[in-house]
């Protein structure tokens, strides 16, 4: 089982496909979602998204606020604009 | 050269460069047009992801949050109305505008009062010409906006309906938007929505399986209403410019085609004008030499 993932921008769709992990900071705190995670909304502080894709290189991101909604795999990760 | 035929041919000279000027116009309309699409396109994603996100929140959750309560006694209504800054389109300035004049009478209908929130310079210089107040104005982006552009008037948006419209003047109950939707190249159509308070649609049935699933918010519901909204908001005017945008450019692509081809037909039907008027010069320089000789020829005959 993989995460669908997509993390986009207003102006463009910065990157999608199949991933392992997603790690992302949110107010509460560092988040790390793999494959059968809970749905879960949550809101970005500004700092890194890191996704490991299935196979096996890890992209980073820098991201100012924005959400991550997870939901039956399903990861998106919306934000103002990436770094 | 005669008199007639040469204001036929200086008439078919400006013809001609005008026409020069509105092929121009055309075709660089057409290349904006495919830009300006991929524009949308582009930010689509962004918006669905954020509408399926507020539609889960706002239906899953039971908090009341002003952005999502419409207000029991409703006293204004804000209207954002997103036009051209150049003319040279048509009637599409003049289309958003005119939708814009029949919501407020709509909206006026209810017994509320209306304020304009105006995109494009041509909707401002229609409401300074009539005198009438304008809450608020932006231009000079509506061929290519972005999203900091967006982003200014959505904030503007944002803090009127946040003010208490029952106190304060400046405050709103509800936001409408009048933009032009692009179908195609060959339509657009000028349309009216409310975007505040959000219709969130809340039925007795069941959700559609594997579509709103129940969230877990982080950190609360009530945070992630807050900071989600203002940015769904900012997502909707924008797209509802890059949309405008793309219909400005193909309504100007049109309304330039169709100038090309009435100064093609014009200057079609001027040189047949100026055709005959250089025959009807000849036939009468034949016929004045023809009368001439023939007035010498009787003239010496007479005299011998």
């Amino acid at each position: 089982m993989t995460l669908n993932v997509e993390l986009v921008s207003p102006v463009q769709r910065v990157w999608s496909g199949e991933a392992e992990m997603v790690s992302a900071r949110t107010i509460d705190g560092d988040l790390g979602i793999l494959s059968g995670h809970a749905p879960l909304f949550g809101v970005l502080v500004d700092g890194q998204v890191k996704i490991k894709a299935v196979d096996g290189t890890t992209t980073e991101f820098v991201v100012n606020g924005g959400f991550l909604s997870v939901s039956k795999d399903r990861v998106s990760i919306l934000t103002e604009s990436v770094g | 050269m005669g008199a007639q035929l040469r204001v036929y041919r200086r008439r078919m000279r400006s013809v001609k460069a005008t026409k020069k000027i509105t092929k121009a116009m055309e075709l660089i309309s057409a290349s904006r047009i495919v830009k300006a699409q991929q524009r949308v396109a582009a930010s689509t994603p962004y918006a669905n992801e954020l509408t399926r996100a507020v539609s889960a929140v706002a239906t899953y959750s039971s908090t009341n949050h002003p952005l999502t309560t419409p207000s029991e006694n409703p006293k204004r209504a804000a209207i954002l109305i997103i036009s051209a800054d150049r003319g040279m389109a048509g009637a599409y300035s003049n289309n958003a505008v005119k939708e814009g004049e029949q919501l407020a009478a709509l909206i006026r209908g209810r017994g509320l009062e209306t304020t304009s929130y105006l995109v494009g310079r041509k909707a401002v210089n229609y409401y300074k010409f009539r005198k009438r107040p304008i809450a608020g104005s932006w231009s000079g982006f509506s061929d290519s906006p972005t999203y900091e552009n967006a982003k200014e008037v959505a904030d503007a948006l944002i803090v009127a309906f946040l003010a208490d419209a029952q106190t304060d003047v400046n405050g709103v109950d509800e936001i409408h938007i009048v933009f032009t939707e692009f179908q195609s190249m060959l339509t657009q159509n000028a349309m009216a929505k409310r975007m505040l308070p959000l219709e969130v649609i809340e039925s007795d049935a069941p959700a559609p399986a594997g579509l709103l699933p129940m969230y877990e918010f982080e950190p609360s519901a009530e945070t992630v209403l807050n900071s989600l909204l203002p940015r769904y908001i900012e997502a909707r005017v924008f797209n509802a410019m890059l949309q405008s945008a793309a219909s400005e450019h193909a309504a100007r692509r049109r309304a330039m085609k169709s100038a090309t081809d009435n100064a093609e037909d014009l200057i079609k039907s001027l040189t047949r004008l100026a055709n005959a008027a250089r025959q009807a010069e000849i036939t009468q320089e034949i016929s004045e030499i023809v009368g001439g000789a023939d007035a010498l020829a009787s003239a010496s005959a007479g005299s011998e």
